[in-house]
């Protein structure tokens, strides 16, 4: 019993790490490849998650929904890029933490202009939404397996175009040393714009994704930022590999600790106050866990060679 | 030269000012401060809205003087509630301030508003802090002791003859508040209090720990957005048809509008519903949604009501405020209809009134709201009136 529950917990924290990977995988490039501090990443998260809530409720179908809202995703985070983004390349990173920050609040703003401040329901397609019995009375639902598996699939995909095309070479490249990948005669602009396109899509992806789950809200990108820049520092930045292997091993840290602590403190503690401690402690430990990271390998687990 | 003509200003300021309550003032103003920006913004709305349908039904009009309404928004910032209250009290110079939604809000302004002996009607905050030994004749409570909303669901799972419970709740003091509510009359045993960080919106982990240990009922009090969120994964890991699940502030008519179908069949406590069978109430409700294109919640039939109590001490001394004894012997008497049914007031200034279990269910035309199962506690008055001295 207690085996498979640790089982389950293992799926939880997949699938967690899973999505702060689909958000950290367009941040570490932007960071990696164009020296680019975006804070205004988590916004795309949110977006992309009011985009699926719009138009799921205007189509009447979460895939006719997703159809659209991954498009609507890209175009939105290109647009910014072009307006705002393009022209904070060439300053300092203070200029650019300020700059992200206030698209940050300003967006935040917007969003609850167009929608309001109450959360909004996203569906889950009618097919979709049971649960899977995996031990007697111990049930999954079959979403959150969907989610797995899709961030599984994307992070194949990304592995394959990082690695095996040309244009994964060139991003590559871009993130060892965009000056000489430029003056190897490579259109930088339009390679950046690219990476930033790709990046606020997959982010926006990730909300559409747990959009079901988490009800659509005015800043709910904010608390995930913090964590998607915990994954890139732990991963390295601009390392796709080290951004999926820090995304899931924050993941699986974050939920097996919640999950464990109590548990094991009960032994010390009563239950009472083994609880509080251990819910407690169990929030610190990837931020530990970062910083041991950052003590035994300051550029992280996977660094872009420079 | 400069410096003393401002004094001088400043000085013919403050006598202009100081001139005015020396006339009688032709209106009643009320204040009404709630939270209208933020996370609690839905609450505050359904408050203020409650207040002004009650405005409207009394005509405008209370004890023969027109009434004036000045809403303020505390953004759920103490320090701001206190200097939007103080405008209230100095500048407007209102005859009574009702508010507001949020404890920590009324931990700041109680003590300016009753110092300055204006009446502070609080529409939904009722902490143990002002009920017991700091109980005070300027302040009134329309809704409920916070305690009492706890406690109904430790008794109906005791009664229910719940042998073992999880308890879930944000890990600060409402959730300890809450805990401590729950095992009044909870003698089972608690299987696993789990206090969550403020703020978490996944609660899989939980889930899959309560589906493991399978718990006679899960018991909780996840205000606001972790409400919505805990409710819908609750019904998507199937839980919903096999372990009963009971909470306070957590479904409700404010937050049911983002949870709909996955909230059906969750039980929660409270001192009213909108299917409450009584005429008034029904007049209420039928009027609340016409007007604001929403179902009321408790806060907005709080106000309602607080409107009402103030309407029938301000009757009760014929619209003269100069006579604050007065206004107090009116107010303790609470004589008027409450949509609630039976409502008294204890000698501390909290209701004496019955608490129910309600159960979520769609209705007809597709809105949700809670509806009543059972009465729990019938004339009940608060544990702390007896140590108020206040007679």
């Amino acid at each position: 019993m207690t085996l498979t529950l640790a089982l389950v917990q293992i799926l939880n924290g997949l699938q967690f790490g899973l999505i702060l990977f689909l958000i950290a995988a367009g941040l570490t490039l932007v960071f990696g490849v164009m020296d680019f501090i975006n804070l205004a990443h988590g916004v795309q998260y949110m977006v992309g998650a009011y985009f699926v809530a719009a138009f799921t409720a205007m189509t009447g179908g979460f895939f006719t929904g997703l159809a659209l809202a991954l498009p609507a995703a890209l175009i939105f985070g290109l647009l910014l890029e072009l307006l705002i983004f393009r022209h904070l390349y060439d300053r300092d990173h203070l200029d650019q933490v300020l700059a992200t920050f206030g698209v940050i609040i300003f967006l935040n703003q917007a969003v609850k202009f167009v929608w309001g401040a109450a959360p909004l329901n996203v569906p889950i397609p009618d097919a979709l939404s049971g649960a899977i019995e995996i031990t007697d009375g111990l049930l999954y639902p079959v979403w959150r397996l969907i989610i797995i598996a899709v961030g599984l699939l994307v992070g194949l995909a990304l592995y394959l175009v990082v690695n095996k095309t040309k244009l994964g070479m060139l991003v590559r490249a871009g993130a060892s040393n965009a000056p000489i990948v430029s003056a190897l005669g490579v259109n930088i602009r339009l390679l950046f714009t690219i990476v930033f396109g790709v990046g606020a899509m997959l982010a926006g992806f990730a909300g559409a994704m747990i959009a079901p789950i988490l009800s659509v809200e005015p800043g709910m990108g904010d608390n995930v930022l913090i964590l998607a820049f915990v994954v890139i520092v732990i991963g390295g930045i601009g390392s796709i590999r080290g951004a999926f292997i820090a995304a899931l091993l924050i993941g699986l840290v974050d939920t097996l600790g919640r999950f464990f602590a109590p548990t094991l403190l009960r032994a010390l503690l009563d239950p009472s106050a083994a609880s509080q401690t251990g819910r407690a402690i169990a929030p610190m430990l990837i931020y530990i866990l970062m910083a041991a990271v950052l003590f035994f390998r300051p550029s992280g687990l996977f660094p872009a060679k420079k | 030269m400069k410096q003393s003509l401002k004094l001088a200003g400043l000085a013919t300021l403050m006598m202009s000012v100081s001139a005015i309550p020396a006339m009688a003032q032709e209106k009643i103003k009320v204040g009404v401060i709630v939270s209208l920006s933020g996370a609690g913004a839905v609450l505050g709305q359904q408050a203020r809205d409650g207040f002004n349908l009650a405005v409207k039904d009394l005509g405008g009009k209370m004890g023969g003087k027109d009434v004036e309404v000045i809403v303020v928004d505390d953004e759920l910032k103490p320090d701001v509630a206190v200097t939007k209250v103080k405008g209230l009290l100095e500048r407007d110079k209102v005859d009574f301030v009702v508010g507001p939604i949020f404890s920590n809000i009324l931990g700041a302004i109680h003590k300016p508003v009753t110092e300055n002996k204006t009446f502070l009607i609080s529409p939904n905050a009722g902490p143990s802090s002002y009920a017991g030994k700091e109980c005070n004749p300027y302040f009134y409570v329309t809704s409920y002791q916070n305690d009492q909303i706890h406690q109904i669901l430790g008794n109906v799972a005791q009664k229910r003859g719940y042998k073992k419970i999880y308890l879930m709740t944000p890990n600060y003091q409402a959730g300890k508040d809450f805990v401590a509510g729950v095992k009044m009359d909870f003698k089972g045993e608690i299987v696993e209090e789990s206090f969550i960080p403020l703020g978490t919106l996944d609660f899989q982990a939980e889930l899959s720990k309560i589906a493991s240990m399978k718990p006679d009922a899960v018991l909780t009090f996840m205000p606001g957005g972790m409400g919505v969120n805990l409710v819908k994964q609750y019904k998507q890991a199937g839980l919903l048809d096999r372990i009963p699940f009971l909470s306070t502030f957590t479904v409700d008519e404010s937050t049911l509008p983002a949870q709909q179908d996955a909230a059906i069949g969750m039980f929660g406590g409270s001192n009213w519903a909108p299917n409450l069978d009584n005429a008034a109430n029904k007049k209420f409700v039928a009027e609340y949604e016409k007007a604001y294109n929403s179902v009321p919640a408790t806060y907005a039939f709080q106000a309602y009501d607080a409107a009402l109590l103030i309407n029938s001490a301000v009757t009760a001394v014929k619209g003269d405020m100069s006579d604050k004894t007065k206004v107090i012997a009116a107010l303790k008497k609470a004589d008027f209809p409450s949509i609630r049914g039976s409502f008294k007031l204890s000698n501390n200034g909290y209701p004496v009134q019955d608490f129910y279990l309600t159960k979520v269910a769609k209705r007809a035309d597709g809105k949700f709201q809670t509806e009543i199962v059972e009465k729990v506690f019938s004339n009940y008055a608060d544990r702390y009136a007896k140590d108020c001295a206040a007679q």
